[in-house]
């Protein structure tokens, strides 16, 4: 069989997960170099609808890989259906989203397939008839350009953000309706509803201005400072997830991964070191200002400008300046 | 409940990081300290004990200096360790870790395997999974909650952009912990005392290597990254900067 690109999109509750079209995009461009087509598989129950959806792009097919045990999501389930679907069709290529339901079943897929997985790759390089996946080490400070060995099929995900969904080509493929294969038992995970916690009272996303706290702010009462820029310039104050953990900040004021995504005018990042889990939520600002201690910190590597010094010097007299020019 | 933590050392968060002459690995000649996801998993275990009783064994696979994160947790309150010692753990990859992990305890029975949710070196958010396939278990990842059950385990887990999920779930069951799910504790000065004569099992590569397959994903080279945008780094007194980054506020970015 030809080699192939497989693209497994996500689906939670009847809706399609906006970042399988970013999966879709890495995957025509890797097709464009290897001459590899492009499949994309949705695993669901009742899903022909979203699976339409997927077919407005320039794909070669879209499964729609339905039982009702994949009506909600559990490993087990998953894990089952995709084992047989991918030894059945064997792609070269198996593309996931970085998310975090495929985080909790990929590897496991991986090792069941006995492949290996690449996990949270930001881009790819195809050099000499080799594939690789680049990515993030040591939080962001190094990158390493990683390659299977073996045959195929290879399995990688792709982070949040690292190719862009809006410009996944367009196109019209075909929706096949595949039966996936029953699993022996039952999953042994029972998943309940997913809810979010109180409602929010803050949403960031609408924010034009955040000023964003990190580690380097050191201890609770040096909030003020963030919280005195940040009215100054008339933002909202956020932060990394280690404040939030420490309680300093509320959860809702979280960027990143597991909080929000933001895309302000102006970012003003205090004291973070600039952790993926971090950059995903907000590396869509327009303008970002880093101040940090540390001159090889990631979040200087998106920064559009970069302090290095001092933030308790810093900030105080910035707060000063910016207060003096919107007199 | 016996539980397992699977804890791991990495650099520490600020520590300065250089690259190795071959580029393919960083210069080992830095501070560590125990991998934070992983510290959480160990204080959720020391919880979970607490409150129903049981016995708490931590283990890590790395070099010699990597027996400072065992000493630390039988500090805390961990019953025992075990140390999976050699240079050649720290690029082994997220499969035969697993492999070497679940070789380890082969003789143990665990009602629950606990670990941090990635590394801060790798961050390839793999082992505990891979960990649970090889031992055959049922997992679940990035988990916020931990409640024991009658018949197994009450689960919180934590989704995207600020959504939970309760999940239940059977024991013996493997478990990757968020930070955040808890306090940390600081260990006592007595902790530290007895940590010293705490039973602590070396295994060494030999004896787990056998169950190890091919690496079958390979760094081909380690690099500072290619940068993003063209940032404009701005220099001097505070007074002089705070200036400059207004200006540049208000003339170029046109934001105030």
């Amino acid at each position: 069989m030809a080699d192939t690109i497989l693209v497994v999109a996500e689906q939670r509750e009847g809706k399609l997960n906006r970042v399988s079209f970013e999966t879709i995009s890495a995957a025509q461009a890797i097709s464009k170099e290897t001459g590899w087509p492009v499949e994309v598989v949705l695993a669901g129950s009742g899903i022909g609808s979203l699976a339409q959806e997927l077919a407005g792009k320039a794909v070669g097919r879209v499964y729609a890989l339905e039982a009702p045990s994949l009506a909600a999501y559990t490993s087990d389930a998953y894990v089952f259906a995709l084992k047989h679907f991918i030894r059945e069709k064997q792609p070269k290529l198996v593309l996931f989203p970085h998310t975090y339901q495929v985080r909790d079943f990929a590897p496991r897929l991986a090792l069941a397939l006995d492949r290996t997985l690449i996990s949270d790759s930001i881009g790819y390089k195809y050099e000499n008839g080799k594939l690789l996946f680049t990515r993030q080490m040591f939080q962001g400070k190094f990158a390493a350009d990683v390659s299977f060995a073996g045959d195929g099929p290879w399995l990688a995900t792709i982070q949040i953000g690292a190719f862009r969904g809006d410009q996944a080509e367009a196109g019209s493929a075909s929706v096949e309706n595949v039966t996936a294969a029953g699993a022996e038992s039952a999953p042994r995970v029972t998943p309940h509803e997913v809810f979010q916690e109180a409602k929010q009272a803050v949403d960031l996303s609408q924010s034009e201005v955040i000023v964003a706290v990190g580690r380097g702010i050191k201890e609770q009462k040096n909030l003020a400072l963030a919280e005195e820029l940040a009215k100054a310039l008339g933002g909202e104050v956020a932060a990394s997830r280690p404040i939030c953990d420490n309680g300093w900040l509320p959860l809702e004021r979280q960027i990143g991964s597991s909080g929000q995504t933001v895309a302000p005018k102006l970012y003003v990042a205090l004291g973070i070191s600039g952790a993926i889990q971090h950059i995903v939520g907000m590396k869509g600002s327009r303008t970002i200002v880093a101040i940090n201690k540390d001159p090889e910190a990631p979040i200087f590597e998106i920064a559009d400008v970069g302090v290095v010094g001092n933030l308790f010097d810093v900030v105080p007299a910035l707060t000063e300046e910016i207060k003096k020019a919107k007199a | 409940m016996k539980i397992l933590v699977c804890i791991k050392q990495v650099p520490q968060k600020d520590a300065p990081l250089k690259l190795n002459e071959s580029g393919t690995w960083i210069r080992e000649d830095v501070s560590y300290e125990v991998n934070e996801p992983d510290a959480y998993a160990l204080e959720e275990a020391l919880r979970q004990k607490e409150k129903h009783g049981g016995e708490v064994v931590v283990i890590t696979a790395g070099p010699a200096r990597s027996q400072q994160v065992l000493r630390e947790a039988l500090a805390k309150g961990a019953d025992r360790a075990i140390h999976l010692e050699d240079d050649k753990f720290v690029q082994l990859d997220s499969a035969n870790t697993a492999r070497a992990i679940a070789a380890a305890v082969a003789e143990e029975n665990f009602d629950l395997i606990v670990t941090g949710l990635q590394s801060d070196d790798f961050g390839a958010a793999q082992t505990g999974v891979l960990l649970a396939e090889i031992l055959g278990l049922p997992h679940a990842t990035i988990i916020i909650g931990i409640e024991k059950t009658d018949s197994g385990l009450h689960l919180k887990r934590e989704l995207e952009a600020g959504h939970y999920q309760f999940i239940d779930m059977p024991t013996p069951a493997v478990l990757t912990i968020q930070s955040g799910i808890n306090k940390l504790r600081y260990a006592s000065l007595i902790g530290i005392k007895q940590a010293k004569n705490k039973p602590l099992r070396k295994v060494a590569w030999a004896e787990v290597e056998p169950k190890f397959s091919k690496n079958l994903q390979q760094i081909e080279r380690l690099y500072i990254p290619v940068k993003q945008k063209k940032t404009e780094m701005i220099d001097g007194p505070a007074a002089e900067v705070a200036r400059k980054v207004t200006e540049y506020l208000k003339n170029t970015a046109r934001v105030i």
